[in-house]
């Protein structure tokens, strides 16, 4: 039985890296969102640059479901390489669209699923004799049939493809034809539209399109940060690139041309981080984006960041490891490394922004984190929240927020004769107050080192005030606690002894997965961690659940490591759900991984803390 | 070991600068490297040349990286801000230091283990950036600190204190400079005041990346015989291209230097450098030659110092960025903040 469905399926684009589908296929997944209904597409890409396999998902989803689903109804097959990998991974009932141009051996089909065959090739060498243009329009030849088979208006393709070459007229018109020419070869060939189809629809309201990396960039450009440094790196090198993008439009003064900002792109990651510290050092707001390789790089820097107290912003797009692991493939895997970073007693904060609104909301936010807090804050991504583009809330600004610098103190306060020493705690909360070089000819001054010091920030290796110093470090993670994001609680639809605790990108998979958990009549309480250190909440809520599991997308589950060790948790509490082979995790695998394993009802105590 | 703070009290003769500072504005801690290290003659002349330019002291940040060369910022210019970083990095923090505020003096100091060795690709980095600074290599020719290895600028066939001659080739920080294009370079040596405070004074005014290399010898482990960064090796060896003063465009001062041999080099403040050349046609404006003339020298055994490479018009990184004027740090909300309406309209390319 052919799939029917409207508005909710999985069709996948399987393309060769470099032939210029990205475009086409984003093409058709905007087309969708132009009809109303929600999508969530995924670039599922090789770590090379041409040739390689490459796909590209689209899960259209009337229920705005955010994570990836798993499975595929649809798969446009353009890459002979993967086919049978590609056709195999239809699901039963599904639909097949492919190149028809050259015959398929019948053994190399599927009697379970429909085959729509298209000759793109002939069709594309009759009408075009350039190569290039053949390849191109050959991917919005198959746009536009797709528009047939799924009933998607042409129109608001066309719009789209008129938005995209706003400028360059002269492109328009051949794209128009080109998108005809598949719309209307369907029309006649196939009887359209399919089981799967888009049906008009008001689900998108005023919500947004974009990249997490973008996301976070422009949070950088809002969170007053004016120095980047950074060495390019899969998945994080677009962040800084939107960054400069979004300052040329929004930080050159239109009278004089002057940059309000520096980027520079360092010799390694090392040397970013240095130049963060520098600049955070010396006032200015910093930050560096990297991956995993690029954090172990910098760990010596990191060390003395938090000894030392200088502010520094460093966004990491987590990717597979270790080592080079999986550069193209997504992970929560640098958990541990990020909290912990640099050698003898470090903490570090950390933020799991979920998607771009709160990329962009958490990448502001870290600015005044670093400087109030005065240390490295670590926004945590990953490739799939940076590297795809997603649905969300409009990003938000007050007008009347200002951005905090901190414990800074004044030239007019040293001189007004405030006593000053740099690690001093003079408001009990383990944040000290430093000055910026320059600040006053005589008053204020100190000296900035790795080894250690007096509360006056005078050289000593006595071990009391060392001691005394690394205390007052601790403080002054607690007072992070009220600082860090709160978690966010979704409670069950019934009383429950079952807590899950998820975070970053895993949320939008666990979302669904309660829904599918309550159809098969598993209720859980669910917790999103948005901050580390943890607050008392999540302690809580672990204490008032039975059984607790920790949903992440690595193998070594590293937040329930953090989790044990720093709230003090017994591990028999806390049960993993690991996903971790480079793919986004499912609702689906959420689902049958929690209800094949939990125990009993709920507790009045399971309630108490929902209240 | 505690820092030492230095007892204050004043000659009542003692000289003043046009700020009314006198030396001691300009002192730090009490040195606790070895009673006769090359690196306490290097900090007394950058005291002395700060103290002749009458620059402010809280506007000057020093930095440094680890060795007993990095340690000595605290023995000089206590009313500044000072960095110590971490073991070869000081140039990326410097970097970005200077990228925050444009409106400060930065001064650099390393040591050829620092910068030669782990710094090295740092150091490089800095130079070819272009970074306002004044770079100063303390070049011992060994890892003080960590008593007494080879260092990666130790000359092929220098003793070790053991006797063992070192079989590696020595990087000359002066020639990676010239090849990276620092747009001021020199060599001197700690034992030479008279040399080396006109060219601390210079390469301070200088407006791009300035490198001093200088010779400062390790009293503790590279001050024997069979050393090539010796006190005694290098008095005998130092083939000075030549000598300098440095003539504040503020308050120009005269020297009598014999004709013929003289050249005022211009700076961008309209300070000069007097030069007395003493090595024939030496041209301080030809990169390349510089670099020939360096090798003959050092393949005769000796060591070129004095002014090597002078850019009158150099450009620094903040002209290459096209970075604001004003500091980067003192920019506010209104500057850095685009607000609500702007996001509005971003929000609207974004569907
Ligand atoms: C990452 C790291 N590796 C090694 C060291 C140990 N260390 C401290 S100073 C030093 C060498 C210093 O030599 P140099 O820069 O020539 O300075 P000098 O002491 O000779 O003035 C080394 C290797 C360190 N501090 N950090
Ligand atoms: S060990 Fe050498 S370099 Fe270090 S302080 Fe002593 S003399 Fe100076």
């Amino acid at each position: 039985m052919p799939i029917e469905s409207v508005n909710d399926f999985v069709i996948r684009f399987a393309n060769v890296n470099g032939s210029g589908s990205a475009s086409a296929n984003l093409l058709f997944a905007r087309s969708v969102m132009r009809m109303g209904v929600p999508i969530a597409p995924r670039n599922i890409f090789p770590s090379n640059i041409q040739g390689l396999p490459t796909w590209y998902e689209v899960r259209i989803t009337e229920a705005g479901h955010l994570g990836a689903r798993g499975g595929v109804d649809m798969m446009v097959a353009m890459n002979p390489q993967t086919w049978d990998k590609d056709v195999a991974s239809i699901e039963s009932g599904g639909y097949l669209f492919y190149d028809s141009s050259r015959p398929i051996p019948a053994s190399k089909l599927r009697e379970d699923i429909t085959v729509i065959g298209m000759p793109l090739t002939d069709i594309c060498n009759r009408e075009y004799s350039d190569p290039r243009q053949r390849q191109l329009f050959k991917n919005i030849i198959y746009v536009g049939a797709l528009a047939a088979l799924l009933d998607i208006d042409p129109e608001e393709v066309e719009k789209l493809i008129g938005d995209q070459f706003k400028g360059k007229e002269k492109l328009i018109a051949p794209n128009f034809k080109a998108l005809r020419m598949g719309y209307d070869y369907a029309k006649t060939h196939f009887s359209c539209p399919l089981g799967i189809r888009v049906r008009r629809a008001d689900l998108i309201g005023d919500k947004i399109f974009v990249e997490g990396n973008a996301a976070a960039a422009l949070g950088a450009v809002y969170g007053g940060a004016t120095v980047c440094a950074w060495y390019p790196i899969t998945p994080s090198t677009s962040l800084a690139e939107a960054y400069e993008r979004y300052c040329g439009r929004l930080r050159v003064d239109p009278a004089t041309g002057e940059k309000k900002y520096g980027i520079v792109q360092a010799e390694d990651e090392i040397a970013a981080i240095g130049m963060v510290v520098g600049a955070g050092w010396n006032g200015a707001r910093a930050f560096t984006a990297t991956s995993g390789p690029g954090i172990s790089l910098m760990q010596e820097f990191l060390g003395l960041a938090y000894f030392a107290e200088i502010p520094a912003v460093i966004f990491d797009v987590q990717r597979g490891g270790p080592s080079t692991g999986m550069p193209t493939r997504t992970q929560q895997s640098d958990v541990l490394l990020c909290a912990y970073a640099s050698h003898g007693d470090t903490k570090h904060v950390l933020l799991f922004p979920r998607g771009p609104h709160e990329a962009f909301e958490f990448g502001a936010l870290a600015f005044d984190l670093a400087d109030r807090l005065q240390t490295p804050i670590f926004v945590m991504l990953d490739l799939d929240t940076g590297m795809n583009q997603h649905l969300c809330a409009p990003f938000e600004w007050d007008d009347k927020r200002h951005l905090d610098r901190g414990k800074v103190m004044t030239a007019e306060e040293l001189e007004a004769g405030k006593e000053f020493g740099r690690y001093l705690d003079v408001d009990g909360d383990g944040i000290p107050y430093r000055t910026y070089p320059g600040a006053h000819p005589s008053k204020g001054s100190f000296f900035t080192r790795g080894t250690s010091r007096d509360r006056y920030a005078r050289y000593t290796e006595e071990g009391g005030p060392y001691q005394d110093n690394m205390e007052r470090l601790l403080r002054k993670f607690d007072t992070a606690k009220r600082h860090v994001p709160a978690p966010v609680l979704q409670p069950a639809a019934k009383p429950t002894r079952v807590g899950v605790i998820h975070y970053g990108s895993t949320s939008f998979a666990m979302d669904e997965a309660m829904l599918l958990l309550t159809e098969r009549g598993v209720h859980v309480d669910a917790l999103r961690v948005r901050g580390f250190p943890f607050s008392h909440e999540v302690t809580d809520f672990i204490a008032a659940h039975e059984q607790v599991f920790v949903v992440e997308q690595n193998r070594d589950a590293q937040l329930r490591t953090l989790l044990m060790v720093e709230c003090g948790v017994d591990p028999a509490q806390l049960t993993p759900v690991l996903h971790y082979d480079g793919t986004p995790i499912t609702a689906r695998f959420i689902a049958t991984s929690i209800a094949s394993k939990t125990i009993g009802a709920p507790t009045p105590e399971a309630r108490k803390v929902l209240s | 070991m505690t820092y030492l703070a230095k007892p204050k009290f004043h000659h009542p003769a003692i000289e003043i600068n046009d700020l009314g500072f006198t030396h001691r504005d300009y002192e730090g801690a009490i040195s606790t490297l070895c009673a006769g290290c090359g690196h306490d003659s290097i900090s007394s002349a950058i005291m002395r040349a700060c103290f002749e330019l009458s620059l402010p002291p809280h506007r000057i940040a020093k930095l440094s990286g680890i060795g007993c060369s990095s340690k000595t910022p605290t023995y000089f210019l206590g009313q500044s801000h000072g960095f110590n970083s971490v073991h070869g990095r000081m140039p990326s923090v410097l970097t970005g230091a200077n990228l925050a505020n444009r409106d400060l003096i930065y001064l650099g100091v390393s040591g050829d283990g620092d910068s030669a060795s782990i710094g090295f690709g740092q150091f490089a980095h800095a130079i070819r950036r272009a970074v306002n600074m004044t770079y100063i290599v303390e070049n011992n020719g060994v890892y003080g600190l960590t008593k007494g290895q080879f260092s990666a600028t130790s000359d092929k066939g220098s003793k070790s204190k053991k006797g063992v001659a070192n079989a590696d080739s020595p990087i000359d920080m002066v020639a990676i400079a010239l090849q990276l294009g620092a747009t001021f370079v020199a060599r001197s040596f700690s034992g030479d005041k008279g040399q080396l405070v006109p060219l601390i004074k210079a390469a301070l005014e200088h407006k791009g990346a300035a490198f001093i290399d200088c010779i400062s010898p390790c009293i503790a482990f590279n001050n024997h015989e069979g050393s090539t960064k010796s006190f005694d090796y290098v008095r005998a060896h130092n083939a000075a291209l030549n000598s300098l003063d440095f003539l504040s465009g503020r308050a120009p001062i005269t020297a009598d230097y014999a004709e013929g041999a003289m050249q005022d080099v211009t700076l961008h403040d309209g300070s000069a450098i007097r030069l007395r050349k003493l090595a024939g046609d030496y041209d301080i404006h030809d990169r390349s030659a510089a670099l020939t003339h360096l090798h003959r020298l050092a393949d005769e055994g000796e060591i070129g110092t004095g002014l090597i490479y002078l850019d009158e018009a150099p450009s620094d990184m903040h002209a290459r960025l096209g970075t604001a004027t004003k500091p980067l740090n003192a920019l506010g909300d209104r500057d850095l903040v685009p607000g609500a309406a702007a996001l509005a309209k971003i929000n609207a390319s974004l569907r």
